[in-house]
């Protein structure tokens, strides 16, 4: 079936759109194969609205009278109403937008149609491979390599073609190891900290099932990873009792005896519909401005968002305790490796390595521990806070991440390059965007459906210079030091730059962000290398002159 | 003096808070005015200073095995503990702090034995800063409708009001009389704010004694007067701050509230604030969440929420922001009162202020109204804030609140304040130290009445000083020009607008405080700035300088100057200007532009690596205590 034979009504006319702080508009409403434009055609400026359908979370449809109102909920939190004359053009449009909204199909997206003038499809895609930054990172040339054991995605479907494992153990230990892994999952380098040479590896978790079986090449991989040292640290982010019950479906964890020089700590990190359904009650708590302050304290302990947050920024905390104070390797996992593993593990790095907290950097964290590393962005991110569909697979662990990132930034900032613009951004991206970036759940999957050959990649698109300005925290500093969190809930607030972005209180901030920006930018005027240098030759310039005329003057 | 048993006490530990494992140790003095502990060993500044008119109170707690230990929570939220070898030790030592700290006299608080080196002439200038006839002036009083009336002059009329006071020309002094003959405790309505725009105004008084049916003339004569003092309105409302059923529960005590029947043109409307008890338990319980050690999310929140403090606060919010809506956009006046009109009245009309008027979100204009809302209308500082032994019951955080209010409105408009919410917490520290005079004392009659024997004599008012720091306290934000930031703030009272004040409640909980201060650093950005173009400006003055010269040379060129007046001028200007030492000199700023820089970058390498540092003196406003360790990011011991 044809995307546009969805649509049976494309154009109403004598639509008004009412946003949230601004006053109505009435103009002409379209509906294509992906988008919502609205555009009101008052005078010559016309003001234009465009939504991707993909966008859309969940619409509500009321009929008053012989017209039509559709709320529209889009997943990056935004709530619009249309009213549309015409009952019949109002259903036609709200099942063109059902239907449209949540397409399944990865090649009938927009970003394999997106075709802006100013990109083209010939360059190479993404900012860095597995290849790349073993090149770059000097210290694991000695005891690790780049293993290409899974080129063909068959010992494991979610990671990428090439990972970095320790040089001593071969790709057939690998294999053996991958068997034992929940998903294929074998331990991972995920990051080598530039001071001590020690490691965070991720995984998933081993197979011992109720029998406990252990897998020799398992237990020599993780060997290899600590080599000489006495201690590492596997950090398990479920609870004890929960590590012991996932034994009985055939999951487990490592245990003491057959892993003697890792030491097991374990962390409850809750995951998958919990952490959906803590969104969707925050996002319904901050909807509401008329509660009391104590129905909306409730609400938002009861949400258990920060709580996440907490315990997310907890162990990450733990984990670089483990690498930066006390000097030892760690391995993290959960249960299938994709989901908290790569939370915890992404934002270690962030506090430990400097390299991480620029824009570049950032991204290519991103890139590395959540695109190539298998997170199931489809999956996760089909549908956000508003959506009245059965929960599936969703869950916003990567708008964790970005929340995580957001209470750094809030206590170091200077630390970081990047913006809370940034953040925003892709806070919106990753539920609906023009990109290839966030599609499909795996590189295996992108692969398949031709990913990188038909889309534009977000992340080089967002580092072309006269974009990247507008995501730079102007007041970046670099530091070489770790950047400790406090995680004290007195010291955690909630991300008012994302939840409550389409309210007043928005506003009056970024008046205020704008304001770093011109304090910052007059500095530079004032202090820039070409003022002063401009100032220093034109005053040199006038002092040769005058001495030329003193000179003629004293021939005279 | 006699009052200490035991002045100095050996081998003391002091408990780090964030981690009660971690301990210094030191010695304990006992001094007239302060606790000091030092600590033994380290090089550095290993001091801790606790003013004994900032404890709040002393608990010793059960025996350890390392010792005794002796807790003393602040009234300005620090909290300290020691641990004592001793149990006598413990034991003098609890008796004697219990003693210091809870002076019975007026004249043996801190503020009289403050001895900075300034001289008797500085002192009494210090006093003379703020001048409350200059603000009336500034609001356009007196005019042609309001007067200032002597009525009060010798206090005789309302003891707890200012001698000076605002009243419609129109009413009468047997008016004024009969009005606050009918007033609780004599306080009859009194201008508090005046709108020079639409002549509206914020009125201020005490509750009615209307009982159930009691009526008095004058005091609706006095109503109406107000009233037509506004001449575009045709009505004026009456703002009553408490719950209602407490208003009417008044009435059987014969108090109450306006009856609207009786009275000509007016609307009276509830806008319920809780009392001070309720306001002491709520502040009380949200110490007790903020101190709380490791807590979690949800217990946290939970405390948060069953405190109540915020839905105060946010009470507080709308009746300010009712008034300040009624002034600005209806230009109706508004007369407010609760119960004695000198706690959540004097609160609803600062925040209303704040709220219309940008003059009181610069410096100077806090201080200003805080001296007139507060000050001089009988806030009683030292029964609310417990400056001398007396009724627990009297005690109750009234100003907090008023200041807090004014911290979640800068967390609503960062640019719209001069201030930083470093000015307020330095407010709030010093309204309780008693390090200066002037929340000391419970109205302007009782301090006039001790300033004949003491005030003036000994002890400082501290605007000058703030004044004088004023360069610690700016908001590097701050647009006076934005028209968001003129006239009157609307903000938003949803309940997601009210936030836990952290720098307040945990000021000394350094490890939880942002490592990095997004605007100190850009207050640094901005005073380069600032230099860079001081400096731009000399460099200009020297061109105008020597385009000058040239000009002449030119002129000199074609022959037409005679040559000994230009000799007579040239050279001296071209020894100043010809050697390049000299060019380079004339721009001192890129030297000091460089050495800014690399400060601040030490400032920061400082606040990441650290050294142990606990050298806070609790006894002034001294900044926010510096960062320490950044290693800390408590992600647990527990595990380990």
């Amino acid at each position: 079936m044809e995307l546009s034979e969805h649509i049976k009504t494309a154009n109403v006319e004598d639509v008004t759109l009412r946003r949230p702080f601004h006053p109505a508009l009435r103009g002409t409403l379209c509906v294509t194969s992906h988008h919502l434009l609205f555009s009101d055609r008052k005078d010559e400026a016309s003001w234009q609205l465009l939504i991707l359908l993909k966008n859309i979370d969940a619409i509500e449809k009321r009929a008053v009278g012989s017209s039509g109102t559709i709320t529209i909920k889009c997943k990056d939190l935004l709530v619009l109403q249309l009213e549309i004359p015409g009952m019949e053009e109002c259903l036609n449009i709200a099942s063109s937008i059902e239907a449209l909204s949540s397409l399944e199909s990865v090649t009938e997206m927009y970003p394999f149609f997106y075709r802006p003038s100013h990109l083209t499809l010939n360059g190479p895609w993404g900012l860095s491979s597995t290849e790349q930054y073993y090149k770059q990172t000097e210290r694991l040339w000695d005891r690790w390599r780049v293993s290409t054991v899974n080129s063909d995605y068959s010992v494991c479907p979610s990671y990428p073609s090439a990972v970095i494992v320790p040089r001593e153990v071969d790709d057939d230990k690998l294999i053996h190891s991958a068997r034992f892994r929940q998903g294929g999952r074998f331990p991972v380098l995920s990051y080598c900290h530039h001071r001590n040479g020690m490691v965070i590896m991720r995984s998933s978790q081993p197979l011992t099932g109720a029998n406990k079986k252990r897998c020799k090449e398992d237990e020599l991989l993780l060997q290899a990873v600590i080599d000489g040292s006495e201690l590492g640290y596997i950090i398990d982010l479920r609870s004890a009792q929960q590590a012991q019950q996932a034994r009985m479906t055939g999951g487990g964890f490592e245990s003491k005896s057959f892993y003697s020089h890792w030491k097991r700590i374990h962390r409850h990190h809750e995951r998958g519909k919990v952490v959906q359904e803590s969104l969707i009650k925050l996002v319904e708590a901050c909807s509401d401005p008329s509660h009391s302050v104590d129905r909306w304290l409730s609400k938002l302990e009861n949400s258990k968002w920060l709580s996440h947050v907490h315990s997310a920024l907890s162990t990450a905390g733990l984990v670089v305790e483990c690498v930066e104070r006390d000097g030892h390797s760690v391995l993290v996992h959960g249960s299938e490796g994709t989901d908290n593993t790569l939370l915890v593990s992404s934002l270690a790095q962030l506090i430990l390595d400097p390299a991480s907290r620029t824009v570049t950097g950032f991204l290519c964290l991103l890139e590395r521990e959540w695109i190539q590393a298998g997170h199931p962005f489809q999956q996760r991110c089909a549908h956000s806070a508003y959506s009245h569909a059965r929960l599936k697979q969703e869950c916003p662990i990567f708008l964790l991440l970005l929340d995580c990132v957001w209470q750094v930034w809030r206590q170091f900032p200077l630390a970081l390059e990047f913006s809370e613009a940034l953040l925003l951004r892709l806070a919106q991206e990753v539920y609906a965007s023009n990109y290839g970036t966030f599609l499909c759940n795996s590189e295996q999957e992108r692969c398949a459906a031709g990913v990188k050959e038909n889309t534009h990649c977000l992340f080089q698109s967002l580092l072309r210079p006269d974009i990247e300005e507008q995501y730079l925290n102007p007041l970046y500093e670099p530091t070489d030091l770790a950047i400790w969190p406090s995680v004290h809930p007195q010291s955690l607030q909630l991300w008012t730059g994302l939840f409550l972005r389409w309210t007043e209180y928005a506003q009056n901030m970024e008046e205020a962000r704008e304001e770093v920006w011109s304090i910052v930018k007059e500095h530079h005027e004032q202090a820039g290398p070409d003022r002063t240098n401009n100032t220093l030759s034109t005053h040199c310039d006038t002092l040769t002159s005058f001495e030329n005329l003193m000179d003629e003057l004293t021939i005279l | 003096m006699e009052h200490i048993r035991m002045p100095k006490v050996e081998n003391v530990r002091l408990v780090d808070r964030s981690s009660s494992r971690r301990t210094h140790v030191g010695t304990l003095y006992l001094t007239a005015t302060h606790t000091i502990f030092v600590g033994e060993g380290s090089e550095d500044r290993n001091e801790l200073w606790v003013l004994h008119s900032l404890v709040c109170n002393v608990v010793k707690h059960k025996a350890s095995q390392s010792g005794y230990p002796l807790l003393i929570h602040c009234k300005n939220f620090q909290v300290i503990q020691f641990i004592i070898p001793q149990e006598s030790d413990c034991h003098d030592v609890y008796i004697s702090l219990s003693r210091l700290s809870r002076p019975e006299k007026y004249e043996e608080l801190y503020c009289f034995s403050f001895n900075p080196n300034v001289d008797k002439a500085e002192r009494e200038h210090s006093w003379d800063f703020l001048d409350l006839k200059a603000e009336y002036s500034r609001m356009g009083l007196p005019n042609k409708l309001w007067h200032v009336t002597p009525i009060n002059r010798e206090y005789r009329v309302c003891d707890t009001y200012p001698a000076d006071l605002f009243v419609p020309k129109s009413v009468t002094l047997p008016v004024i009389v009969g009005s606050s003959k009918f007033r609780s405790r004599g306080r009859f309505p009194t201008l508090s704010y005046y709108c020079k725009e639409n002549h509206a105004t914020i009125c201020r008084s005490s509750q009615p004694l209307s009982g159930f049916s009691a009526r008095c003339l004058e005091d609706e004569q006095m109503l109406q007067a107000i009233m037509k003092s506004n001449p575009g309105s045709r009505f004026m409302y009456v703002v009553g701050t408490r719950p209602k059923l407490n208003a009417m529960a008044n009435r059987a005590a014969g108090k109450g509230y306006e009856n609207e029947d009786n009275y000509c043109n007016i609307k009276f409307q509830f806008i319920g604030i809780e009392n001070i008890h309720v306001m002491r338990n709520s502040q009380q319980k949200l110490i007790e969440v903020s101190a709380l050690r490791s807590p979690s999310m949800g217990e946290f929140l939970t405390g948060l929420e069953n405190s109540d403090w915020l839905r105060h606060i946010k009470s507080i919010m709308e009746a300010g922001l009712f008034i300040s809506k009624a002034v600005a956009e209806e230009g109706v006046s508004v007369l407010v009162h609760c119960s004695d009109g000198w706690d959540r009245t004097a609160q609803v009309c600062s925040v209303a202020s704040v709220l219309l008027d940008p003059y009181y979100r610069t410096l100077k204009g806090l201080m200003v109204l805080i001296e007139k809302d507060w000050v001089s209308f009988g806030h009683m500082f030292s029964h609310r804030c417990g400056h001398l032994i007396g009724e627990a019951k009297e005690v109750s955080p009234v100003i907090d609140q008023f200041l807090e209010c004014v911290w979640q409105l800068m967390e609503q408009f960062p640019c719209a304040f001069e201030y930083s919410e470093k000015f307020l917490i330095s407010i709030h520290n010093h309204i309780y130290s008693c390090h200066y005079g002037n929340f000391i004392c419970n109205s302007q009659k009782e301090r006039k009445d001790l300033i004949l024997c003491i005030i003036k004599e000994k002890a400082h008012s501290i605007w000058l000083h703030l004044w004088e720091k004023k360069l610690d306290f700016m908001n590097p934000l701050f647009k006076p020009d934005q028209s968001q930031n003129q006239g009157l703030l609307r903000p938003s009272t949803a309940p997601y607008c009210f936030k836990y004040w952290r720098r307040l409640y945990n000021r000394f909980d350094r490890e939880l405080h942002p490592r990095q201060s997004e605007l100190d650093c850009l207050m640094t950005v901005k005073e380069e700035t600032q230099q860079l173009e001081e400096e731009l400006a000399l460099y200009e003055q020297k061109m105008a300088v020597l385009d000058k010269e040239r000009a002449k040379t030119l002129y000199m060129q074609k022959g037409v100057l005679d040559s000994k007046q230009a000799l007579w001028s040239l050279p001296l200007d071209i020894s100043l200007a010809n050697t390049p030492q000299d060019y380079i000199g004339g721009a001192p700023n890129l030297c000091l532009f460089g050495d800014q820089t690399k400060s601040s970058d030490a400032d920061n390498s400082d606040q990441e690596s650290g050294v142990a540092d606990f050298s806070s003196h609790s006894s002034g406003e001294e900044s926010l205590p510096s960062e320490d360790s950044v290693k800390d990011p408590d992600s647990d011991e527990t595990a380990m």
